[in-house]
């Protein structure tokens, strides 16, 4: 099976929608790929039938009547050639031949390795947060979030309001930077508001800078943290941990194509081309900077794939949103105490069951991979590839072909897309 | 300016299995790698330790080699994942079939074990292929194991027994008297050995290597069970083929309950990209001998350059032209299974002694003999 478009969107959270939309609104033929049933991505998950966030609910509502096509539950496992993507299905799989894309798959959360991380009840702060919208019961559950950024107050009041007791908020920042970040957002009004709402909801919940959970502990499940508040231990009992520090740009779309990064996010240029031409990027993959700065990008990039003119009002909006992901880089970047937590049995990767130990010897990712088998499992390095990374300095390798474990099926090219098909120009 | 009795240089199977055996006999060896210890085309291949007897020269290498992995195996840690779990050469059709009995009495002849199996005990041994398959020949002591583990296990005894291990050092120029690194530096050698696989041209030119690439898939853990390695016998015709991709059937257990999927050859090819519309030829291929391979799940697909020579034999010996520089270099696609065997054939003309096997088939002297390339095969 094969799909044609003038332009395949790959993502639908707020960057894809807004690309989506401005695009579909000037007359491209628009297909937008996501791997999630709903459009909506992480930030807006389960938005499409609530419709409780009135920002969401309107980019729902404008890319519904935009004339872009969705394709739930779809993920992009392989780029066979340029301009063409394959995609997997829940049971069939089918070939994308576009003539521009834009890639805006977001960000998940990084993860590091303390004693007793992989304890079922340990999930991600986000993660846990994922959990409960989508029916975790949290009633009455007593739970620690530690972390870092606006993310944990986030999950916080999402778990407060369905009846979870928030025992603790761990912000591994430091309370300078942390407060120098919070001034910060005056700049920022709307964000500002964002987090008054959220404090004043919590504001019974213990929090602190400088802290940070330095072991989970349990028989078979999660039982208690061990948490370092501002040189003190305390010792909590709890029945679910989000643990997790900042988010990463989930780049191997980005990099299966063949686009350059630097620095943890994709290469760009002032119209959000990468450097594989006809190929854009934005959202989280241009650096962390959130819901603002994933519309803003997505706007424009959606603008320029429908050579439309940008308005001078989106180019400043863009500066903006650059500044505060700067910000939010700084404040987020993991303390060096973070990256000493792990003991030499903890797992560093979970899929293949590697300790911290069997790194011994290790001098790169390469030789961690094939002397170890870190990061050869299922989640292809995704968590403890990020983890390592951070831990010793270790950069990712390339990536192949499926980028996401898939049917061997889906790998095999349609019949009616050959490699000897005229290109588009 | 440190002084070897012999530098290496290069760090994949064939080049640690030298520096192993060398630095048993006392020799003092540096093993000097580009980037890290089995982790280029070694780590590419799947490790099928396999007795091939396409030729009187490769049979007698590769059935003396397999001999020699049997004798270190219970030597190796665990994590090599040595496992003999034979190789079965499946019969598609009668012409096929009839090839096996030659093949038969070729192996027992070099004193390889083999037998026929019809296909009602091709079926018994193996019930996951798919029907229509006239038989096989089952060669039971062909073996698998994960080679990049297999080279570091190399490489660390070496080191163990006094041998200097240099990662991540790329050399800039071979010379009569030491090798020159990219640093600059200069390691002081009596004796060089060339064991860098397809890069070996680089560093000595005119070397009759070129790559041929292939491509190999690997599925999640969790696989239907296959038992054996499983090649088809046309493999020999694809495998052979000097002209334009082909493809074949080969599929490997693992120990992990993983599939190891293979095979494609592109001649002349030197890219690491995969390529689209050749994994899915031999993907295809695959699935008319596994059905239901479609719905596996593939976890990682990857390319790897063989070191090919024109007659398939490695450059085991001396340059003739340079008596400084001994050659162990393209093994294709039989590094892991040859890499025994090659390690002593070298080793011992080094040390000036009689081998096992006649080491002349072998002899770089084939393509540069002094008076001029020619060509010792019929």
């Amino acid at each position: 099976m094969r799909e044609v478009c003038d332009l395949v969107v790959v993502g639908a959270g707020p960057g894809g929608l807004a690309a989506a939309c401005r695009a579909a609104e000037a007359g491209l033929d628009v297909l937008v790929l996501d791997a999630q049933p709903e459009p909506g991505g992480q930030v807006w998950r389960g938005e499409a039938r609530k419709g409780s966030n009135r920002l969401a609910r309107r980019w729902l509502t404008r890319f519904s009547a935009s004339g872009a096509r969705f394709r739930p539950g779809a993920r992009v496992i392989a780029a066979p050639e340029p301009g063409v993507l394959l995609v997997e299905e829940a049971s069939s799989s089918f070939a994308v031949r576009y003539g521009r894309a834009v890639l805006a798959t977001g960000a998940r959360e990084r993860f590091l390795p303390f004693p007793g991380w992989t304890l079922p009840g340990v999930l991600g702060v986000s993660g846990l947060q994922v959990l409960v919208k989508d029916g975790l019961p949290i009633e009455g559950k007593r739970v620690v979030l530690a972390g870092t950024g606006p993310l944990l107050l986030v999950a916080a009041a999402t778990i407060h309001a369905h009846g979870g007791e928030v025992l603790y908020i761990a912000e591994q920042a430091s309370a300078a930077s942390h407060w120098g970040f919070a001034l910060q957002l005056w700049r920022q009004p709307a964000k500002l508001l964002q987090g008054a709402l959220m404090s004043a909801k919590l504001v019974s919940v213990p929090t602190s800078t400088d802290a940070w959970v330095t072991a989970a502990e349990g028989e078979r499940r999660l039982e208690a943290v061990r948490l370092s508040v501002r040189g003190r231990e305390e010792h909590l009992h709890c029945d679910y941990l989000g643990a997790a520090y900042g988010l990463v740009p989930n780049l191997e779309v980005a990099r299966l194509l063949g686009c350059e990064t630097s620095a943890g996010a994709v290469v760009v240029d002032d119209r959000l081309e990468t450097r594989v031409p006809k190929v854009h990027a934005v959202g989280e993959l241009l650096g962390i900077g959130g819901v603002d700065q994933a519309l803003v990008t997505g706007a424009l990039a959606g603008l320029v794939a429908a050579e439309q003119p940008v308005p001078l009002e989106l180019e400043r909006s863009w500066h903006r949103v650059r500044t505060f992901a700067a910000q939010l880089a700084r404040h987020d970047a993991p303390r060096a105490e973070l990256l000493r937590l792990a003991a030499p049995d903890t797992l560093l990767c979970r899929c293949e069951d590697v300790p911290m130990s069997a790194l011994e010897g290790c001098q790169n990712l390469r030789e961690a991979r094939l002397y170890a088998r870190l990061g050869m499992g299922a989640c292809q390095g995704r968590t403890c590839g990020t983890a390592a990374q951070a831990l010793f300095g270790w950069s990712g390798e390339d990536v192949r072909p499926p980028c996401l474990p898939a049917r061997i099926g889906s790998l095999r090219l349609p019949s009616d897309v050959s490699s000897t098909h005229t290109r588009e120009s | 300016m440190s002084a070897f009795d012999c530098v290496i240089v290069g760090g994949g199977i064939v080049g640690a299995a030298l520096a192993d055996v060398l630095s048993a006999e006392g020799v003092s060896v540096a093993l000097v790698e580009a980037r890290s210890i089995g982790t280029g085309t070694t780590a590419c291949g799947m490790g099928h330790l396999v007795a091939m007897d396409d030729n009187a020269a490769e049979l007698a290498l590769t059935a003396w080699s397999v001999a020699l992995w049997r004798e270190l195996a219970p030597g190796l840690p665990r994590t090599v994942e040595y496992d003999a779990c034979g190789t079965l050469w499946l019969a598609a059709d009668d012409e096929e079939m009839a090839a096996v009995s030659a093949k038969v009495a070729n192996y027992r002849a070099a004193g390889v074990r083999a037998e026929v199996l019809d296909s009602a005990a091709l079926y018994e041994a193996e019930p996951a292929l798919a029907p229509g398959l006239v038989g096989a020949l089952r060669v039971p002591e062909d073996a698998v194991l994960y080679p990049p583990l297999a080279a570091r296990t190399f490489a660390l005894r070496a080191q163990a027994r006094g041998a200097r291990l240099m990662t991540g050092c790329p050399v800039r120029e071979l010379r009569p008297g030491g090798v020159v690194l990219a640093n600059g530096e200069v390691l002081a050698a009596r004796h060089i050995v060339l064991a860098a696989g397809v890069a070996s041209p680089l560093l000595c030119p005119g070397l009759p290597i070129s790559p041929r690439k292939g491509h190999l898939l690997i599925t999640r853990r969790g696989a239907p069970v296959v038992h054996h390695q499983l090649v088809e016998l046309g493999y020999l015709k694809s495998a052979h083929g000097t002209d334009g991709a082909s493809v074949a059937f080969n599929a490997q257990p693992r120990v992990t309950g993983q599939l190891l999927l293979g095979s494609s050859r592109q001649p002349g090819d030197g890219t690491r990209e995969v390529d689209a519309a050749l994994l899915e030829r031999m993907l295809k291929r695959a699935a008319l001998f596994l059905p239901g391979l479609d719905g596996l799940q593939a976890l990682r697909v990857w390319t790897g350059l063989r070191p090919a020579t024109p007659d398939g034999l490695p450059l085991l010996g001396p340059h003739p032209e340079k008596p400084w520089l001994w050659l162990a270099c393209g093994h294709e696609g039989l590094g892991i299974t040859t890499a025994t065997g090659s390690a002593r054939l070298v080793a011992d003309q080094l040390l000036g002694r009689a081998s096992v096997i006649d080491s002349r088939p072998y002899s770089p002297a084939r393509f540069l003999s002094a008076s001029g390339p020619e060509v010792a095969h019929a």
